[in-house]
């Protein structure tokens, strides 16, 4: 048996063999706890246009995500994000907490590599494919957009 | 009598022994099954320094330290100092050798390292090169997370099939004489790939390297599994040793109640480390701990010690390379 064979064997045996990560209960608490982050986004919206009757619904929707992310950071430093996320998977990952705490716990981590070539250069380690996309496809939305 | 069996293995006829030992592991491993083995416990994980990479030095330098102090021995004494990690360009070993006013030899084996090491130094020992070299390996699951995978702080999920790196460092001091415990051969590996290219299955990726050595031993010196009281593979975790026995049991090898892995056997079932234990610290704080204490209780008299390395980096895996294995092992003896 050649070696190509082999491997492909193997792999196949390896793939028949390991665990996978059950969609039950996982989904459940991702759609709870995401579910749950959403909430108190509206939560803070709502109570700023209560608070504020002037402000309008784009600024307050501006002025909600600048608190999620914050409390997210803020969670992320005192290191209970990481505690959430391990119980709420992509739950707490897809919501603008989610690249609060990517963005955030890069920071914490390679600071000690110093400011500019630790903190500065590795902050967008793991956030920044998820700039880049956001980054190319706004352009071609806008393009879209542009000519239709 | 030939210094050689087969093609992978060497005897020695000068068998170093075993005159001390000494463990320092963190505080996730002080809670695991072993507790009562290790002989320091972190009460902090950075151990007093500003960095990980620190910590993990200073670990191993304690480690050191402390496993001359239980051989009865001073710093002088030693004529080598055989270390290895898994950081970049081995720093925690280098640098903490850095301390000692000893000869030093760098090895880089990944998890396999223990077992390279005791193979390396029973060598110089049997040869009548040196009489008295500590072996010491160490691993810092912080430092290790931040080189090879995410940021600490991130809320990522952990897969079902990745295993934890152990916080820890162990030391075995070897000798020309001195104790009833001693090194009797070694099988030096063969890097095995069977192309896994998943990270996180490290277990799958090591299980060939391990079955390649294991096989080419027990042919080398004509023995078989029940020959042996323990026969103890490195950190292929839970899925790993499984993978191990079934290969073995393809290949005519039937592994039964005296084999045991360190990353299987470390956490227990509550500490959520999914497969188990890895890291160069992993086989070493077993090794230098349970197994030694077991040996001097006379609980196990041979005992096979093949300790597994995935010899990957994450630029490797980046650019899509499957991960090679390696497996060393050494067999102990107690007279």
């Amino acid at each position: 048996m050649n070696s190509v064979e082999r491997n492909k064997k193997y792999n196949q045996y390896v793939e028949s063999k390991k665990p996978n990560t059950k969609n039950f209960p996982t989904l459940i608490y991702a759609y709870l706890v995401g579910g749950f982050i959403c909430m108190i986004g509206q939560g803070i919206q709502d109570l700023l246009m209560k608070i504020f009757p002037a402000m309008t619904l784009e600024v307050a929707s501006a002025w909600m995500l600048i608190i999620l992310i914050f409390i997210a950071s803020f969670l992320t430093g005192i290191g209970l994000y990481d505690r959430i996320g391990e119980f709420a998977g992509g739950g707490s990952i897809v919501p603008i907490t989610g690249f609060s705490n990517s963005i955030t716990s890069s920071a914490m981590e390679f600071k000690k590599e110093g400011i500019i070539f630790g903190l500065c250069v590795k902050m967008f380690s793991v956030a920044g494919p998820v700039i880049v996309n956001g980054l190319a496809i706004s352009v071609v939305v806008g393009l879209i957009y542009l000519f239709l | 009598m030939s210094k050689r069996l087969g093609s992978q293995t060497i005897v020695f006829q000068n068998s170093p022994k075993i005159i001390g030992n000494y463990t320092i592991v963190g505080q996730k491993e002080g809670n695991s099954n072993f507790k009562n083995y290790f002989d320091y416990i972190l009460k902090n994980d950075l151990f007093g320094e500003k960095t990980y990479e620190s910590a993990e030095r200073k670990m191993l330098e304690h480690a050191i330290l402390n496993a001359i102090d239980r051989a009865g021995l001073k710093t002088q004494d030693m004529d080598l100092l055989i270390c290895g990690d898994l950081l970049n360009q081995i720093i925690s070993s280098s640098f903490a050798a850095r301390e000692f006013d000893v000869t030093y030899l760098g090895l880089y084996g990944a998890c396999s390292t223990m077992a390279e090491s005791l193979a390396v130094g029973s060598s110089f020992i049997d040869g009548g090169y040196f009489s008295k070299i500590a072996c010491a390996t160490c691993s810092h699951f912080s430092s290790a997370e931040r080189q090879y995978r995410f940021p600490l702080e991130l809320g990522n999920q952990r897969p079902p099939v990745s295993q934890w790196t152990v916080t820890g460092a162990g030391c075995t001091i070897l000798s020309d004489s001195g104790s009833d415990k001693e090194i009797v051969n070694a099988t030096f590996g063969k890097v095995t790939d069977f192309g896994i290219t998943d990270v996180n299955n490290m277990g799958a990726a090591m299980a060939p390297a391990a079955m390649s050595t294991l096989i080419k031993h027990f042919e080398d010196t004509k023995t078989s599994p029940d020959d042996y009281d323990l026969i103890l593979t490195g950190d292929l975790g839970k899925l790993g040793s499984e993978i191990l026995m079934d290969l073995m049991e393809n290949k005519g090898y039937k592994l039964k109640d005296n084999y045991n892995d360190c990353g299987q056997m470390i956490f227990n079932c509550n500490q959520k480390t999914y497969q188990g234990g890895s890291g160069c610290g992993c086989s070493a704080v077993i090794l230098n701990s349970y197994v030694m204490q077991k040996m001097d209780e006379g609980v196990y008299k041979k005992v096979l010690f093949a300790a597994t390395g995935a010899l990957l980096s994450t630029l490797s895996s980046q650019q899509g390379n499957t991960i090679p294995g390696i497996c060393h092992a050494v067999e102990i003896r107690r007279k």
